[in-house]
Protein backbone atom coordinates (compact mmCIF):
# COMPACT_ATOMS: atom_id res chain seq x y z
CA UNK A 1 0.00 0.00 0.00
CA UNK A 2 3.33 2.21 0.45
CA UNK A 3 3.63 2.13 -2.92
CA UNK A 4 0.60 2.83 -4.06
CA UNK A 5 0.52 6.09 -2.18
CA UNK A 6 4.80 6.99 -3.51
CA UNK A 7 3.14 5.98 -6.90
CA UNK A 8 0.90 8.67 -7.29
CA UNK A 9 2.77 11.21 -5.07
CA UNK A 10 5.64 10.04 -8.22
CA UNK A 11 3.24 10.81 -11.10
CA UNK A 12 1.77 13.97 -9.12
CA UNK A 13 5.40 15.41 -9.48
CA UNK A 14 5.45 14.01 -12.72
CA UNK A 15 2.04 15.42 -14.04
CA UNK A 16 3.61 19.31 -13.18
CA UNK A 17 6.47 18.28 -14.85
CA UNK A 18 4.22 17.44 -17.64
CA UNK A 19 2.48 20.84 -17.67
CA UNK A 20 6.10 22.95 -17.53
CA UNK A 21 6.94 20.54 -20.55
CA UNK A 22 4.10 21.53 -21.92
CA UNK A 23 4.55 25.41 -21.97
CA UNK A 24 8.22 24.88 -22.83
CA UNK A 25 6.63 22.84 -26.02
CA UNK A 26 4.40 25.84 -27.33
CA UNK A 27 7.41 27.96 -27.05
CA UNK A 28 10.27 26.27 -28.42
CA UNK A 29 8.61 22.82 -29.94
CA UNK A 30 6.21 24.69 -31.96
CA UNK A 31 7.59 28.25 -32.64
CA UNK A 32 11.02 27.58 -32.09
CA UNK A 33 11.80 30.23 -28.91
CA UNK A 34 14.78 29.16 -27.09
CA UNK A 35 14.01 29.67 -23.07
CA UNK A 36 16.76 28.87 -20.85
CA UNK A 37 15.22 30.43 -17.79
CA UNK A 38 11.93 27.92 -17.41
CA UNK A 39 12.88 27.72 -13.69
CA UNK A 40 12.05 31.87 -13.34
CA UNK A 41 8.61 31.22 -14.87
CA UNK A 42 7.59 28.55 -12.86
CA UNK A 43 8.83 29.77 -9.51
CA UNK A 44 7.26 33.13 -10.04
CA UNK A 45 3.92 31.33 -10.46
CA UNK A 46 4.66 29.53 -7.39
CA UNK A 47 5.62 32.30 -5.44
CA UNK A 48 2.48 34.52 -6.53
CA UNK A 49 0.57 31.44 -5.64
CA UNK A 50 2.32 31.26 -2.37
CA UNK A 51 1.42 34.80 -1.55
CA UNK A 52 -2.29 34.81 -2.54
CA UNK A 53 -3.06 31.99 -0.90
CA UNK A 54 -1.31 31.06 2.66
CA UNK A 55 -2.30 32.33 5.79
CA UNK A 56 -1.59 35.62 7.31
CA UNK A 57 2.16 36.09 8.66
CA UNK A 58 3.78 38.87 10.42
CA UNK A 59 7.16 38.59 9.25
CA UNK A 60 6.45 38.71 5.29
CA UNK A 61 4.04 40.51 2.61
CA UNK A 62 1.11 39.01 1.99
CA UNK A 63 -1.10 35.61 3.59
CA UNK A 64 -4.07 36.55 2.09
CA UNK A 65 -5.55 33.36 2.34
CA UNK A 66 -7.19 33.06 -0.66
CA UNK A 67 -8.66 30.19 -2.44
CA UNK A 68 -6.32 28.02 -4.28
CA UNK A 69 -7.82 28.50 -7.37
CA UNK A 70 -7.39 32.03 -7.19
CA UNK A 71 -3.73 31.11 -6.34
CA UNK A 72 -3.73 29.16 -9.82
CA UNK A 73 -5.21 32.25 -12.01
CA UNK A 74 -2.96 34.86 -10.40
CA UNK A 75 0.21 32.17 -11.35
CA UNK A 76 -1.05 31.65 -14.63
CA UNK A 77 -1.34 35.69 -15.49
CA UNK A 78 2.28 36.18 -13.10
CA UNK A 79 3.71 33.62 -15.77
CA UNK A 80 2.17 35.76 -18.79
CA UNK A 81 2.82 38.55 -17.93
CA UNK A 82 6.29 38.45 -17.28
CA UNK A 83 6.87 36.89 -20.43
CA UNK A 84 5.32 39.62 -22.08
CA UNK A 85 7.74 41.61 -20.78
CA UNK A 86 10.79 39.54 -21.46
CA UNK A 87 9.57 38.33 -25.04
CA UNK A 88 8.53 42.14 -25.48
CA UNK A 89 11.54 43.25 -25.13
CA UNK A 90 13.92 40.55 -27.05
CA UNK A 91 11.75 38.21 -29.74
CA UNK A 92 12.21 41.20 -32.46
CA UNK A 93 16.16 40.75 -31.93
CA UNK A 94 18.06 38.32 -32.87
CA UNK A 95 16.94 34.66 -31.16
CA UNK A 96 19.94 34.67 -28.95
CA UNK A 97 19.18 37.69 -27.04
CA UNK A 98 16.11 35.79 -25.79
CA UNK A 99 18.19 32.99 -24.41
CA UNK A 100 20.36 35.30 -22.71
CA UNK A 101 17.62 37.39 -21.33
CA UNK A 102 15.78 34.48 -19.98
CA UNK A 103 18.72 33.24 -18.57
CA UNK A 104 19.09 36.47 -16.70
CA UNK A 105 15.76 36.26 -15.96
CA UNK A 106 16.10 33.35 -14.00
CA UNK A 107 19.38 34.13 -12.29
CA UNK A 108 17.49 37.65 -11.12
CA UNK A 109 14.53 35.87 -10.11
CA UNK A 110 16.42 33.23 -8.40
CA UNK A 111 18.08 35.66 -6.05
CA UNK A 112 14.86 37.78 -5.85
CA UNK A 113 13.17 34.66 -4.33
CA UNK A 114 16.16 34.03 -1.48
CA UNK A 115 16.59 37.65 -0.56
CA UNK A 116 13.44 39.24 -1.12
CA UNK A 117 12.91 38.19 2.85
CA UNK A 118 10.01 40.57 3.42
CA UNK A 119 8.16 39.01 0.00
CA UNK A 120 9.17 35.70 -0.28
CA UNK A 121 10.52 34.79 2.83
CA UNK A 122 14.37 34.38 1.94
CA UNK A 123 16.29 31.25 1.78
CA UNK A 124 13.93 29.59 4.19
CA UNK A 125 10.59 29.90 1.72
CA UNK A 126 7.26 29.55 2.30
CA UNK A 127 5.66 26.91 4.31
CA UNK A 128 1.81 26.47 5.11
CA UNK A 129 1.08 26.88 1.42
CA UNK A 130 -2.59 25.30 1.61
CA UNK A 131 -2.54 21.80 -0.43
CA UNK A 132 -5.26 20.71 -2.77
CA UNK A 133 -7.26 18.13 -0.54
CA UNK A 134 -5.32 19.28 2.34
CA UNK A 135 -8.05 17.74 4.86
CA UNK A 136 -6.89 14.07 3.54
CA UNK A 137 -3.54 14.74 4.36
CA UNK A 138 -3.79 12.44 7.43
CA UNK A 139 -4.08 9.22 4.62
CA UNK A 140 -1.45 9.65 2.57
CA UNK A 141 -2.90 7.18 -0.32
CA UNK A 142 -6.30 8.75 -0.72
CA UNK A 143 -4.49 12.37 -0.58
CA UNK A 144 -1.77 11.21 -2.88
CA UNK A 145 -4.07 9.74 -5.60
CA UNK A 146 -6.45 12.91 -5.42
CA UNK A 147 -3.68 14.71 -6.17
CA UNK A 148 -2.86 12.68 -8.89
CA UNK A 149 -6.04 12.90 -10.07
CA UNK A 150 -6.73 16.43 -9.97
CA UNK A 151 -2.80 17.10 -11.80
CA UNK A 152 -3.37 14.60 -14.38
CA UNK A 153 -7.30 16.85 -15.36
CA UNK A 154 -5.01 19.72 -15.31
CA UNK A 155 -2.04 18.01 -17.56
CA UNK A 156 -5.22 16.56 -19.76
CA UNK A 157 -7.35 19.95 -19.61
CA UNK A 158 -3.57 21.74 -20.91
CA UNK A 159 -3.20 18.98 -23.68
CA UNK A 160 -6.75 19.67 -24.99
CA UNK A 161 -6.74 23.39 -25.24
CA UNK A 162 -3.03 23.01 -26.45
CA UNK A 163 -4.06 20.75 -29.54
CA UNK A 164 -6.95 22.99 -29.96
CA UNK A 165 -4.69 25.66 -30.26
CA UNK A 166 -2.75 24.04 -32.99
CA UNK A 167 -5.82 22.98 -35.19
CA UNK A 168 -6.91 26.61 -35.76
CA UNK A 169 -5.72 29.65 -37.68
CA UNK A 170 -3.53 30.34 -34.93
CA UNK A 171 -1.57 26.38 -34.89
CA UNK A 172 -1.77 26.81 -38.76
CA UNK A 173 -0.37 30.59 -38.89
CA UNK A 174 2.28 29.23 -36.25
CA UNK A 175 3.47 26.61 -38.72
CA UNK A 176 3.55 28.90 -42.14
CA UNK A 177 5.66 31.09 -40.23
CA UNK A 178 7.88 28.26 -39.43
CA UNK A 179 8.20 27.33 -42.84
CA UNK A 180 8.65 30.73 -44.48
CA UNK A 181 8.71 33.75 -42.81
CA UNK A 182 8.78 36.27 -45.64
CA UNK A 183 5.76 34.50 -47.29
CA UNK A 184 3.65 35.13 -44.06
CA UNK A 185 4.58 38.68 -43.95
CA UNK A 186 3.39 39.41 -47.66
CA UNK A 187 0.69 37.72 -46.73
CA UNK A 188 0.08 40.81 -43.94
CA UNK A 189 1.36 38.34 -41.25
CA UNK A 190 3.04 39.69 -37.84
CA UNK A 191 5.24 37.10 -37.19
CA UNK A 192 6.42 38.92 -33.75
CA UNK A 193 3.13 39.33 -32.76
CA UNK A 194 2.79 35.19 -33.35
CA UNK A 195 5.74 34.91 -31.49
CA UNK A 196 5.30 36.93 -28.52
CA UNK A 197 1.83 35.36 -27.98
CA UNK A 198 3.45 31.83 -28.29
CA UNK A 199 5.83 32.87 -25.47
CA UNK A 200 3.33 34.30 -23.21
CA UNK A 201 1.00 31.09 -23.60
CA UNK A 202 3.54 28.98 -22.85
CA UNK A 203 5.02 31.15 -20.00
CA UNK A 204 1.47 31.07 -18.36
CA UNK A 205 1.29 27.55 -18.56
CA UNK A 206 4.63 27.55 -16.66
CA UNK A 207 3.73 29.64 -13.94
CA UNK A 208 0.07 27.66 -13.25
CA UNK A 209 2.57 24.29 -13.19
CA UNK A 210 4.39 26.29 -10.82
CA UNK A 211 1.91 26.92 -8.79
CA UNK A 212 -0.13 23.56 -8.90
CA UNK A 213 3.21 22.03 -7.63
CA UNK A 214 3.61 24.43 -4.75
CA UNK A 215 0.34 23.72 -3.70
CA UNK A 216 0.58 19.56 -3.74
CA UNK A 217 3.91 19.82 -1.90
CA UNK A 218 2.73 22.57 -0.03
CA UNK A 219 6.37 24.41 0.83
CA UNK A 220 8.49 26.09 -1.90
CA UNK A 221 12.18 27.45 -1.51
CA UNK A 222 14.68 28.74 -3.50
CA UNK A 223 16.21 26.05 -3.78
CA UNK A 224 13.68 24.46 -6.08
CA UNK A 225 13.78 26.90 -8.82
CA UNK A 226 17.81 26.76 -9.81
CA UNK A 227 18.75 25.94 -13.53
CA UNK A 228 19.06 22.11 -12.53
CA UNK A 229 15.03 22.80 -13.36
CA UNK A 230 15.15 24.23 -16.79
CA UNK A 231 17.81 21.62 -17.68
CA UNK A 232 15.08 18.85 -16.42
CA UNK A 233 12.57 20.29 -18.73
CA UNK A 234 14.51 20.42 -21.66
CA UNK A 235 15.52 17.03 -21.35
CA UNK A 236 11.90 16.18 -20.78
CA UNK A 237 10.68 17.86 -24.18
CA UNK A 238 13.91 16.34 -25.96
CA UNK A 239 13.43 13.14 -24.79
CA UNK A 240 9.29 13.10 -25.43
CA UNK A 241 9.45 14.13 -28.55
CA UNK A 242 9.64 18.60 -29.45
CA UNK A 243 7.09 19.72 -31.16
CA UNK A 244 4.81 16.92 -30.07
CA UNK A 245 2.21 17.54 -26.68
CA UNK A 246 1.75 13.57 -26.20
CA UNK A 247 5.81 13.64 -26.58
CA UNK A 248 5.90 16.39 -24.02
CA UNK A 249 3.66 14.44 -21.23
CA UNK A 250 5.61 11.08 -21.66
CA UNK A 251 9.29 13.04 -21.89
CA UNK A 252 8.15 14.31 -17.95
CA UNK A 253 6.78 10.99 -16.79
CA UNK A 254 10.54 9.16 -18.27
CA UNK A 255 12.47 11.56 -17.60
CA UNK A 256 11.10 12.13 -13.59
CA UNK A 257 10.96 8.15 -13.63
CA UNK A 258 14.87 8.28 -14.19
CA UNK A 259 15.74 11.25 -11.92
CA UNK A 260 13.64 9.54 -8.94
CA UNK A 261 15.14 6.31 -9.74
CA UNK A 262 18.61 7.01 -9.95
CA UNK A 263 18.53 9.45 -7.07
CA UNK A 264 16.95 6.31 -4.82
CA UNK A 265 19.79 4.14 -5.98
CA UNK A 266 22.40 6.50 -5.36
CA UNK A 267 20.94 6.71 -1.81
CA UNK A 268 20.68 3.10 -0.78
CA UNK A 269 24.69 2.73 -2.44
CA UNK A 270 26.56 5.69 -1.20
CA UNK A 271 27.61 6.03 2.07
CA UNK A 272 25.41 9.10 3.87
CA UNK A 273 28.56 11.29 4.20
CA UNK A 274 29.02 11.61 0.37
CA UNK A 275 25.35 11.37 -1.04
CA UNK A 276 25.34 15.15 -1.82
CA UNK A 277 28.40 14.85 -4.19
CA UNK A 278 27.32 11.59 -5.67
CA UNK A 279 23.51 13.65 -6.13
CA UNK A 280 25.79 14.81 -9.53
CA UNK A 281 25.35 11.17 -10.99
CA UNK A 282 22.19 11.85 -11.70
CA UNK A 283 22.58 14.93 -13.81
CA UNK A 284 25.08 12.44 -15.66
CA UNK A 285 22.52 10.02 -15.95
CA UNK A 286 20.20 12.16 -17.74
CA UNK A 287 22.99 13.74 -19.85
CA UNK A 288 23.66 10.18 -20.84
CA UNK A 289 19.96 9.48 -21.84
CA UNK A 290 19.80 12.88 -23.01
CA UNK A 291 23.32 11.67 -25.48
CA UNK A 292 21.58 8.32 -26.63
CA UNK A 293 18.30 9.92 -27.65
CA UNK A 294 19.95 12.35 -29.52
CA UNK A 295 22.17 9.74 -31.20
CA UNK A 296 19.53 7.26 -31.88
CA UNK A 297 16.03 9.14 -32.15
CA UNK A 298 16.95 13.10 -32.30
CA UNK A 299 13.19 14.08 -33.01
CA UNK A 300 12.63 12.34 -29.97
CA UNK A 301 10.41 9.36 -28.42
CA UNK A 302 7.52 10.79 -29.98
CA UNK A 303 8.13 12.82 -33.25
CA UNK A 304 6.10 15.77 -33.81
CA UNK A 305 3.30 15.18 -35.96
CA UNK A 306 1.71 16.49 -39.13
CA UNK A 307 -1.14 18.80 -37.86
CA UNK A 308 -3.50 20.60 -40.20
CA UNK A 309 -5.98 22.32 -39.79
CA UNK A 310 -10.23 21.55 -39.27
CA UNK A 311 -11.30 22.07 -42.71
CA UNK A 312 -14.69 22.03 -41.86
CA UNK A 313 -15.65 19.28 -43.91
CA UNK A 314 -14.82 17.72 -47.39
CA UNK A 315 -15.30 19.76 -50.70
CA UNK A 316 -19.37 19.95 -50.94
CA UNK A 317 -19.18 18.76 -54.69
CA UNK A 318 -16.82 15.41 -54.50
CA UNK A 319 -18.35 13.47 -51.56
CA UNK A 320 -16.35 11.53 -48.76
CA UNK A 321 -12.59 10.99 -50.18
CA UNK A 322 -10.62 7.79 -48.55
CA UNK B 1 17.65 59.33 -66.08
CA UNK B 2 15.09 59.35 -68.66
CA UNK B 3 12.13 61.67 -68.12
CA UNK B 4 9.01 59.41 -67.54
CA UNK B 5 6.18 60.58 -70.08
CA UNK B 6 3.52 60.42 -67.41
CA UNK B 7 5.20 61.17 -64.43
CA UNK B 8 4.28 59.39 -61.24
CA UNK B 9 0.77 59.90 -60.09
CA UNK B 10 1.19 59.20 -56.33
CA UNK B 11 -2.67 59.03 -56.23
CA UNK B 12 -2.81 55.88 -58.19
CA UNK B 13 -3.29 52.32 -56.99
CA UNK B 14 0.40 52.25 -56.83
CA UNK B 15 3.40 54.89 -57.72
CA UNK B 16 6.93 54.77 -56.92
CA UNK B 17 9.68 57.45 -57.10
CA UNK B 18 13.44 57.82 -57.38
CA UNK B 19 13.98 54.45 -55.45
CA UNK B 20 17.17 53.41 -54.72
CA UNK B 21 18.66 50.27 -53.38
CA UNK B 22 22.40 49.06 -53.35
CA UNK B 23 23.88 46.26 -51.85
CA UNK B 24 27.01 46.54 -50.16
CA UNK B 25 28.40 48.86 -52.76
CA UNK B 26 26.36 47.41 -55.75
CA UNK B 27 23.56 49.76 -56.45
CA UNK B 28 21.30 48.05 -58.48
CA UNK B 29 17.81 49.74 -58.92
CA UNK B 30 18.83 53.33 -59.04
CA UNK B 31 16.91 55.75 -59.11
CA UNK B 32 13.98 53.49 -60.58
CA UNK B 33 9.99 55.93 -60.76
CA UNK B 34 6.81 53.85 -62.40
CA UNK B 35 3.19 54.76 -61.34
CA UNK B 36 0.77 51.90 -62.20
CA UNK B 37 -2.77 53.61 -63.56
CA UNK B 38 -6.34 52.50 -61.76
CA UNK B 39 -7.08 48.56 -63.40
CA UNK B 40 -3.47 48.98 -65.16
CA UNK B 41 -1.88 45.86 -66.11
CA UNK B 42 2.00 46.93 -66.43
CA UNK B 43 4.68 44.86 -67.80
CA UNK B 44 8.21 45.56 -66.35
CA UNK B 45 11.06 43.79 -68.41
CA UNK B 46 14.62 44.08 -68.41
CA UNK B 47 18.05 41.81 -68.44
CA UNK B 48 18.60 39.46 -66.18
CA UNK B 49 20.44 41.44 -63.51
CA UNK B 50 18.40 44.55 -63.92
CA UNK B 51 17.09 44.66 -61.15
CA UNK B 52 13.22 43.94 -61.36
CA UNK B 53 13.08 41.39 -58.72
CA UNK B 54 14.61 44.36 -56.33
CA UNK B 55 12.18 47.00 -57.43
CA UNK B 56 9.41 44.31 -56.52
CA UNK B 57 10.97 43.42 -53.25
CA UNK B 58 11.05 47.68 -52.42
CA UNK B 59 7.84 47.88 -53.72
CA UNK B 60 6.13 45.31 -51.42
CA UNK B 61 8.27 46.12 -48.59
CA UNK B 62 10.27 42.71 -48.32
CA UNK B 63 13.48 45.22 -48.48
CA UNK B 64 13.24 48.51 -47.26
CA UNK B 65 14.53 51.71 -49.84
CA UNK B 66 17.42 53.91 -49.42
CA UNK B 67 15.58 56.46 -50.96
CA UNK B 68 12.79 57.24 -52.80
CA UNK B 69 8.90 57.37 -52.17
CA UNK B 70 6.34 55.10 -52.53
CA UNK B 71 2.42 55.75 -52.79
CA UNK B 72 -0.13 53.23 -52.39
CA UNK B 73 -3.83 54.15 -53.53
CA UNK B 74 -2.55 57.82 -52.11
CA UNK B 75 -0.93 56.65 -48.94
CA UNK B 76 2.51 56.77 -48.13
CA UNK B 77 3.50 53.52 -47.62
CA UNK B 78 7.57 54.20 -47.33
CA UNK B 79 8.15 53.24 -44.25
CA UNK B 80 5.42 50.56 -43.75
CA UNK B 81 6.35 47.09 -43.13
CA UNK B 82 5.52 44.63 -45.79
CA UNK B 83 2.80 42.89 -43.71
CA UNK B 84 1.02 46.73 -43.54
CA UNK B 85 1.22 47.05 -47.06
CA UNK B 86 -0.68 43.72 -47.29
CA UNK B 87 -3.37 45.03 -45.61
CA UNK B 88 -3.65 47.97 -47.95
CA UNK B 89 -4.20 46.01 -51.07
CA UNK B 90 -0.98 45.48 -52.09
CA UNK B 91 -0.18 41.18 -52.68
CA UNK B 92 3.10 40.12 -54.51
CA UNK B 93 3.86 36.44 -55.66
CA UNK B 94 7.56 35.47 -55.52
CA UNK B 95 10.38 34.88 -58.18
CA UNK B 96 11.20 31.67 -56.60
CA UNK B 97 7.93 30.49 -55.06
CA UNK B 98 7.85 29.97 -51.80
CA UNK B 99 5.27 27.58 -50.46
CA UNK B 100 4.56 26.45 -46.92
CA UNK B 101 5.85 22.88 -47.87
CA UNK B 102 4.65 20.82 -44.99
CA UNK B 103 1.40 22.21 -45.17
CA UNK B 104 -1.57 21.30 -47.88
CA UNK B 105 -2.30 23.47 -50.87
CA UNK B 106 -5.88 24.23 -49.10
CA UNK B 107 -4.38 25.44 -45.84
CA UNK B 108 -1.32 27.40 -48.01
CA UNK B 109 -4.85 29.77 -49.37
CA UNK B 110 -6.34 29.57 -46.15
CA UNK B 111 -3.51 30.85 -44.38
CA UNK B 112 -3.75 33.96 -46.64
CA UNK B 113 -7.01 34.97 -45.77
CA UNK B 114 -6.95 38.54 -44.07
CA UNK B 115 -8.49 39.68 -40.55
CA UNK B 116 -9.07 36.17 -39.17
CA UNK B 117 -9.88 36.63 -35.58
CA UNK B 118 -8.53 32.72 -34.84
CA UNK B 119 -5.32 34.04 -35.86
CA UNK B 120 -5.02 35.94 -32.11
CA UNK B 121 -4.59 33.27 -29.37
CA UNK B 122 -6.66 34.62 -27.30
CA UNK B 123 -9.50 35.20 -29.99
CA UNK B 124 -8.87 31.08 -30.98
CA UNK B 125 -9.67 30.21 -27.81
CA UNK B 126 -12.73 33.00 -26.49
CA UNK B 127 -14.21 32.90 -29.79
CA UNK B 128 -14.90 29.29 -31.52
CA UNK B 129 -18.07 30.34 -32.75
CA UNK B 130 -16.97 32.86 -34.74
CA UNK B 131 -13.62 31.46 -35.56
CA UNK B 132 -15.26 28.40 -37.12
CA UNK B 133 -17.69 30.78 -39.26
CA UNK B 134 -14.52 32.74 -40.51
CA UNK B 135 -13.16 29.31 -41.31
CA UNK B 136 -16.11 27.89 -43.19
CA UNK B 137 -16.22 31.22 -45.03
CA UNK B 138 -12.70 31.37 -45.89
CA UNK B 139 -12.59 27.24 -47.21
CA UNK B 140 -15.45 28.12 -49.59
CA UNK B 141 -13.84 30.92 -51.13
CA UNK B 142 -10.03 28.91 -50.76
CA UNK B 143 -11.93 26.05 -52.88
CA UNK B 144 -13.31 28.68 -55.34
CA UNK B 145 -9.74 29.67 -56.43
CA UNK B 146 -8.10 26.79 -55.69
CA UNK B 147 -10.55 25.78 -58.88
CA UNK B 148 -9.77 28.43 -60.38
CA UNK B 149 -5.92 27.84 -60.79
CA UNK B 150 -7.04 24.28 -61.47
CA UNK B 151 -5.36 22.53 -58.44
CA UNK B 152 -8.50 21.60 -56.84
CA UNK B 153 -7.31 17.33 -57.30
CA UNK B 154 -4.36 18.18 -55.15
CA UNK B 155 -5.79 20.56 -52.30
CA UNK B 156 -5.57 17.76 -49.65
CA UNK B 157 -1.76 17.33 -50.63
CA UNK B 158 1.18 18.62 -49.00
CA UNK B 159 2.59 21.79 -51.18
CA UNK B 160 5.86 19.56 -51.25
CA UNK B 161 4.74 17.26 -54.19
CA UNK B 162 3.98 20.25 -56.24
CA UNK B 163 5.85 20.95 -59.77
CA UNK B 164 7.52 24.64 -60.46
CA UNK B 165 4.31 25.39 -62.60
CA UNK B 166 2.12 24.23 -59.78
CA UNK B 167 3.95 25.99 -57.57
CA UNK B 168 3.66 29.41 -59.45
CA UNK B 169 -0.39 28.66 -59.50
CA UNK B 170 -0.46 28.28 -56.00
CA UNK B 171 1.70 31.34 -55.23
CA UNK B 172 -1.15 32.94 -57.71
CA UNK B 173 -4.38 31.33 -55.78
CA UNK B 174 -2.46 32.80 -52.07
CA UNK B 175 -1.81 36.19 -53.64
CA UNK B 176 -5.50 36.65 -55.01
CA UNK B 177 -6.88 34.81 -51.58
CA UNK B 178 -5.47 38.04 -49.46
CA UNK B 179 -8.14 40.43 -52.14
CA UNK B 180 -5.49 42.70 -53.16
CA UNK B 181 -6.56 45.67 -55.37
CA UNK B 182 -3.18 45.53 -56.43
CA UNK B 183 -0.84 42.89 -57.12
CA UNK B 184 3.04 42.05 -58.15
CA UNK B 185 3.50 39.09 -60.16
CA UNK B 186 7.14 38.20 -60.48
CA UNK B 187 7.62 36.24 -63.85
CA UNK B 188 4.55 33.99 -63.28
CA UNK B 189 5.01 31.75 -66.20
CA UNK B 190 8.93 31.29 -65.75
CA UNK B 191 9.61 26.90 -66.13
CA UNK B 192 5.93 26.54 -66.78
CA UNK B 193 5.09 24.39 -69.65
CA UNK B 194 3.17 25.02 -72.65
CA UNK B 195 -0.11 23.62 -71.46
CA UNK B 196 0.26 26.09 -68.36
CA UNK B 197 1.12 29.07 -69.34
CA UNK B 198 -2.41 29.35 -71.52
CA UNK B 199 -3.78 28.91 -68.77
CA UNK B 200 -1.73 31.20 -66.44
CA UNK B 201 -2.11 33.91 -69.02
CA UNK B 202 -5.74 33.58 -69.16
CA UNK B 203 -6.35 33.25 -65.34
CA UNK B 204 -4.24 36.85 -64.70
CA UNK B 205 -6.31 38.48 -67.96
CA UNK B 206 -9.84 37.25 -65.70
CA UNK B 207 -7.85 38.88 -62.89
CA UNK B 208 -7.44 42.12 -64.76
CA UNK B 209 -10.49 41.61 -65.55
CA UNK B 210 -12.07 42.17 -62.03
CA UNK B 211 -10.46 45.53 -62.01
CA UNK B 212 -7.26 44.56 -60.14
CA UNK B 213 -4.20 46.67 -60.82
CA UNK B 214 -1.25 44.18 -61.50
CA UNK B 215 2.72 44.56 -62.63
CA UNK B 216 4.02 42.19 -64.08
CA UNK B 217 7.74 40.62 -64.78
CA UNK B 218 8.12 38.50 -67.21
CA UNK B 219 10.60 37.38 -69.62
CA UNK B 220 8.06 35.62 -72.03
CA UNK B 221 7.60 38.61 -74.66
CA UNK B 222 4.64 36.51 -76.15
CA UNK B 223 2.52 36.96 -72.48
CA UNK B 224 3.97 40.65 -72.23
CA UNK B 225 2.44 41.36 -75.81
CA UNK B 226 -0.64 39.26 -74.60
CA UNK B 227 -1.33 40.90 -71.55
CA UNK B 228 -0.10 44.45 -71.30
CA UNK B 229 -0.67 47.32 -73.32
CA UNK B 230 2.15 49.31 -71.46
CA UNK B 231 5.73 48.35 -70.36
CA UNK B 232 8.56 49.81 -68.60
CA UNK B 233 11.85 48.29 -69.58
CA UNK B 234 14.72 48.11 -66.88
CA UNK B 235 18.06 48.08 -67.32
CA UNK B 236 21.02 48.33 -64.72
CA UNK B 237 18.81 49.46 -61.76
CA UNK B 238 17.36 52.67 -64.62
CA UNK B 239 14.54 53.11 -65.92
CA UNK B 240 15.40 52.99 -70.31
CA UNK B 241 12.25 52.83 -71.95
CA UNK B 242 8.51 52.91 -72.38
CA UNK B 243 5.92 52.15 -74.16
CA UNK B 244 3.63 49.70 -76.05
CA UNK B 245 5.88 46.08 -76.27
CA UNK B 246 5.82 46.22 -79.86
CA UNK B 247 7.54 49.56 -79.91
CA UNK B 248 10.05 49.05 -77.11
CA UNK B 249 11.60 46.16 -77.96
CA UNK B 250 12.06 47.55 -81.54
CA UNK B 251 14.55 50.35 -80.19
CA UNK B 252 17.59 50.00 -80.73
CA UNK B 253 19.01 50.63 -76.93
CA UNK B 254 16.79 47.83 -75.76
CA UNK B 255 17.76 45.37 -78.15
CA UNK B 256 21.09 45.93 -77.16
CA UNK B 257 20.69 45.50 -73.47
CA UNK B 258 19.81 42.05 -73.90
CA UNK B 259 23.10 40.34 -73.97
CA UNK B 260 22.33 38.14 -77.01
CA UNK B 261 21.21 41.53 -78.81
CA UNK B 262 17.84 39.94 -79.65
CA UNK B 263 14.80 41.37 -77.38
CA UNK B 264 13.82 37.91 -75.82
N1 LIG C 1 19.87 40.39 -51.31
C1 LIG C 1 20.82 40.69 -52.23
N2 LIG C 1 22.10 40.86 -51.84
C2 LIG C 1 23.06 41.18 -52.73
N3 LIG C 1 22.84 41.33 -54.04
C3 LIG C 1 21.59 41.18 -54.49
C4 LIG C 1 20.51 40.85 -53.61
N4 LIG C 1 19.38 40.77 -54.33
C5 LIG C 1 19.74 41.02 -55.60
N5 LIG C 1 21.06 41.28 -55.71
C6 LIG C 1 21.77 41.62 -56.93
O1 LIG C 1 21.06 42.62 -57.58
C7 LIG C 1 21.09 42.45 -58.97
C8 LIG C 1 19.69 42.49 -59.52
O2 LIG C 1 18.98 41.37 -59.06
P1 LIG C 1 17.43 41.17 -59.36
O3 LIG C 1 17.07 39.86 -58.77
O4 LIG C 1 16.69 42.34 -58.89
O5 LIG C 1 17.42 41.10 -60.94
P2 LIG C 1 16.24 40.73 -61.92
O6 LIG C 1 16.08 41.87 -62.83
O7 LIG C 1 15.04 40.29 -61.17
O8 LIG C 1 16.87 39.50 -62.70
P3 LIG C 1 16.19 38.17 -63.27
O9 LIG C 1 15.52 38.55 -64.53
O10 LIG C 1 17.33 37.27 -63.51
O11 LIG C 1 15.24 37.67 -62.24
C9 LIG C 1 21.80 41.14 -59.23
O12 LIG C 1 23.12 41.43 -59.63
C10 LIG C 1 21.80 40.47 -57.88
O13 LIG C 1 22.97 39.71 -57.71
MG1 LIG D 1 14.00 38.55 -60.96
Amino acid sequence: MEYLAYGAFFLTIAMTYALICLGLNVQWGQTGLFNVGVAAFVGAGAYTSGLFTTPAVVDRLGGFDLPIWVGWIAAALVGGVLSFLVGALTIRMRTDYLAITTFGIAITLQLAFQNLEGLTGGVFGMSFIPRAFGDLQGRSIAFNLSNFALAAAMVFAVYLLLQHLMRSPWGRLLRAVREDETAAQSMGKNPVSLRLQAFVLGGAIMGLAGAVQAHFIGFIAPGNYLPMMTFQVWAMLIVGGSGNNRGAILGAVLVWAIWALSGSIISEIFPADQQARAASLQIVVIGVMLCLILLWRPQGILPEARTSSRHLGKRPDKGPKP
Amino acid sequence: MTEMKNSPDSNGPLAARDLKKSFGGNRVVDGMSLALGPGEMLGLIGPNGAGKTTMFNLLAGTLASDAGSIHLSGTDVTRTSQQGRCRLGLSRSFQIPKPFSRMTILENVMTAAQNQAGENVLRAMMQPRLVAKQEQANVARARDLIDFVSLSHLEDQPASVLSGGQRKLLELARVLMTQPRVILLDEPAAGVNPALLDLIIDRIAQIHAQGIAVLLIEHNMEMIARLCPRVIVMAAGKLLAEGTPQDVTRRADVIDVYLDGAPA
